[in-house]
């Protein structure tokens, strides 16, 4: 089984080499960007399974950690993969149809499909790493490729958005390597395992200072609140399905970064309170943010904030619910954001605008993606008995089980959050869908594969809740085996921190048993 | 793995007048400026890097004494970091590039939600209920450059 972890990065990069190669044939490459994200897809999907029996470890090059790099697939990575993976090839699928790659306004038109797949290797990266330097490569070869994804074509207004996003990011990476350096001066490692074992023993000041560096850094790339100005201004300007990847991904990437900080290096709960009210501000402030919008991807965006809160939130109660909450909570919100953000795409291809004021008259003219974005809308909200609602609810039980005063302001600020969204929500399919437009759009055709792979998204939210037992057992397995942190630090140093013989001549033979 | 673990002062000083700098920059508006601000600050944050490998020593090369050799795995991820800063700022200044050539200028533009909030808040010191839509959408206003820097503007 080892031999499949490293698949998910290695296919799409290779593929990406080889779609560049083909630069002049757009059908080509959209062969070669499917062929890779579906096998990408069935080898995540053969991991989630192969790692319920416990941590799959590659040492890469023969190296055993700590020496080497290690890539470790534990069930919170596992899941996270094949989450991501089948969502970024319902974008490809819905981009393709759409012709962003064709129409890309003056852009070459070769770029589009291999900057895809490598961002795809680099959030497949980011989250088999097991080493921390790894996971800084990781973001950036996601961020590489978003910066070319979020300016493309280079018109007026994406360079003016995309400006903002560069600089943000790039501040976060230098934050990101500054805590590294830091890190290994005080610990001489970088690997996940030997920091955790090895961080504990630090002086409790040096601690703080590495602990809140990683915070900012992840922080930021995940949107929280005070650390979220930039995400409303650059994601919305940039084509819809390249917003809705980064939508359903790059800010998850984070949040998967926190979790790993919280959980396995940094165990303890030193900043918990600080990351609760955090949690707080983040629900609230986003979803203000998105009732006052009347643009529809500025109002998305504002509730992808809003909704990083209760991911945040069930980090921070740090019991094994709350992080099972979380974690479900991250593969509902990929699937919700990101159908969401695709369905919007189609409402500006029929519409022409995403100004709610002027969209109009939609449902008569499709009625189809009327019903797709009320299902994928409702979600969000937290209806039941749909994914958004089973999310809200384990993390409001995790609050109660809690019980200080903070968690119950955390349990009153997510029913407003909920209700606000479900406000939210509502205005815009009602504005969008319901008002008569002042000017009726011509009825234009909505390409199948594009109106597919957005229906497509919607019924995996929906399989999702068919699956929702299974799941949250699973879940509560990841967060179980999270907290206990032992498998994962045994699976990647099974002979203890200083092993006898760093090499196997056997690459890759080491089988975790957790 | 054992080394020398008290840093030289001269390597401390250097990272942190870098990184100074480097954040100095970072705060301008001009995206070129910030590239270089960039550029400086990831140079410090290297050099923090080799703070972080400890003393030099005999190189890792040969089977020399284990306890005088060089740690070789800051300097591995300095490169990687240089390498990443090269990529990084040739697209920063592609982009600058492009700026240019579309607006005149390369300065980073204000966000346009927060445009539309000083200019309701101007109009508010003129009436005290101001109509909630600010004459403009939000696509008409995106179309609009303009020099942040400038002191004329409807901002101040």
């Amino acid at each position: 089984m080892t031999w499949l972890v490293p698949l998910p990065v290695v296919i799409p990069l290779l593929a990406a080499g080889i779609a560049l190669a083909f630069g002049r044939r757009p059908n080509l490459q959209r062969l070669i960007a499917t062929a890779a994200l579906t096998a990408s897809l069935a080898v995540a999907v053969t991991l989630i399974i192969a790692v319920d029996a416990g941590p799959i470890v590659v040492n890469v090059g023969g190296w055993a950690a700590p020496v080497g790099i290690a890539l470790v697939i534990d069930r919170l990575s596992a899941l996270m993969l094949a989450v991501s993976v089948a969502v970024t090839l319902a974008v490809l699928v819905y981009s393709a149809a759409q012709g962003v790659a064709d129409k890309g306004e003056g852009a070459p038109v070769s770029v589009y499909y291999p900057t895809f797949l490598v961002l795809s290797a680099g959030v497949s990266n980011a989250f088999i790493t097991g080493d921390l330097f790894n996971l800084y490569v990781g973001f950036e070869i996601l961020l590489a490729a978003s910066f070319v994804l979020i300016t493309l074509g280079g018109t007026r207004d994406r360079i003016r958005a995309g400006t903002i996003y560069v600089v943000v990011s790039l501040m976060s990476s230098l934050v990101f390597l500054t805590a590294l350096a830091l890190i290994y001066a005080a610990t001489g490692t970088v690997n996940f395992a030997q920091l955790a074992i090895r961080l504990p023993e630090l002086d409790s000041g040096v601690r703080l200072v590495l602990h809140l560096m990683l915070l900012i850094a992840f922080g930021i790339k995940a949107a929280v609140f005070p650390l979220s100005a930039w995400l409303p201004d650059s994601y919305p300007t940039a084509p819809a399905p390249v917003t809705a990847v980064f939508a359903g991904l790059l800010t998850k990437v984070g949040v998967y970064a926190l979790i790993r900080t919280e959980v396995l290096l940094f165990p303890g709960g030193r900043l918990d309170t600080v990351l609760l009210v955090v949690a707080l501000v983040t629900m609230v402030v986003g979803i203000l943010g998105a009732v006052a919008q009347d643009d529809l991807k500025r109002l998305l965006s504002f509730t992808l904030i809003s909704h990083i809160g209760f991911m945040v939130w069930g980090v921070a109660l740090a019991s094994q619910t709350g992080l099972s909450a979380a974690v479900f909570y991250v593969a509902h919100h990929i699937t919700a954001q990101t159908a969401l953000f695709l369905v919007a795409g189609l409402m500006e291809h029929i519409g022409g605008t995403t100004s709610l004021t002027r969209l109009g008259s939609l449902a008569r003219l499709a009625p189809g993606v009327a019903i797709l974005f009320f299902i994928a809308a409702m979600n969000l909200g937290g209806i039941p008995p749909l994914t958004g609602f089973l999310g809200k609810l384990g993390l409001l039980q995790a609050s109660a089980e809690a019980g200080t005063p903070l968690a119950w302001t955390l349990v009153a600020g997510g029913l407003v959050t909920s209700l606000l969204t479900l406000y939210a929500m509502t205005k815009a399919w009602n504005m969008a869908f319901w008002q008569t437009a002042e000017h009726e759009p011509e009825p234009r055709p909505l390409p199948r594969s594009m109106a597919g792979a957005s229906a497509g998204l919607v019924a995996m939210s929906l399989g999702l809740v068919a699956i929702a037992g299974p799941l949250v057992d699973y879940t509560d397995r990841a967060a179980r085996d999270l907290r206990m942190r032992t498998p994962y630090i045994q699976a990647v140093l099974p002979e203890g921190e200083y092993p006898a013989d760093v090499y196997n001549e056997a690459w890759g033979e080491r089988d975790g048993e957790g | 793995m054992t080394f020398d673990v008290s840093p030289s002062l001269t390597l401390v000083l250097l990272a942190a007048v870098l990184v100074g700098v480097g954040v100095y920059l970072m705060l301008e508006r001009s995206l070129s400026r910030i590239v270089i601000g960039l550029v400086i600050a990831s140079n410090g944050i290297n050099v923090l890097f080799l703070i972080a490998g400890g003393r030099a020593g005999d190189p890792p090369l040969n089977d020399g004494d284990h306890s005088t050799m060089a740690d070789p795995l800051p300097q591995a991820m300095v490169l990687t970091a240089i390498v990443i800063t090269l990529g990084m700022t040739a697209f920063l200044l592609a982009m600058a590039y492009r700026s240019w050539q579309l607006n005149g200028h390369d300065e980073v533009q204000d966000d346009l939600e927060d445009r539309r909030v000083v200019r309701r808040a101007a109009r508010d010191l003129l009436s005290r209920r101001a109509a909630d839509d600010s004459g403009a959408t939000l696509a008409e206003d995106a179309r609009v450059t303009r020099d942040e820097t400038a002191t004329d503007g409807a901002a101040r």
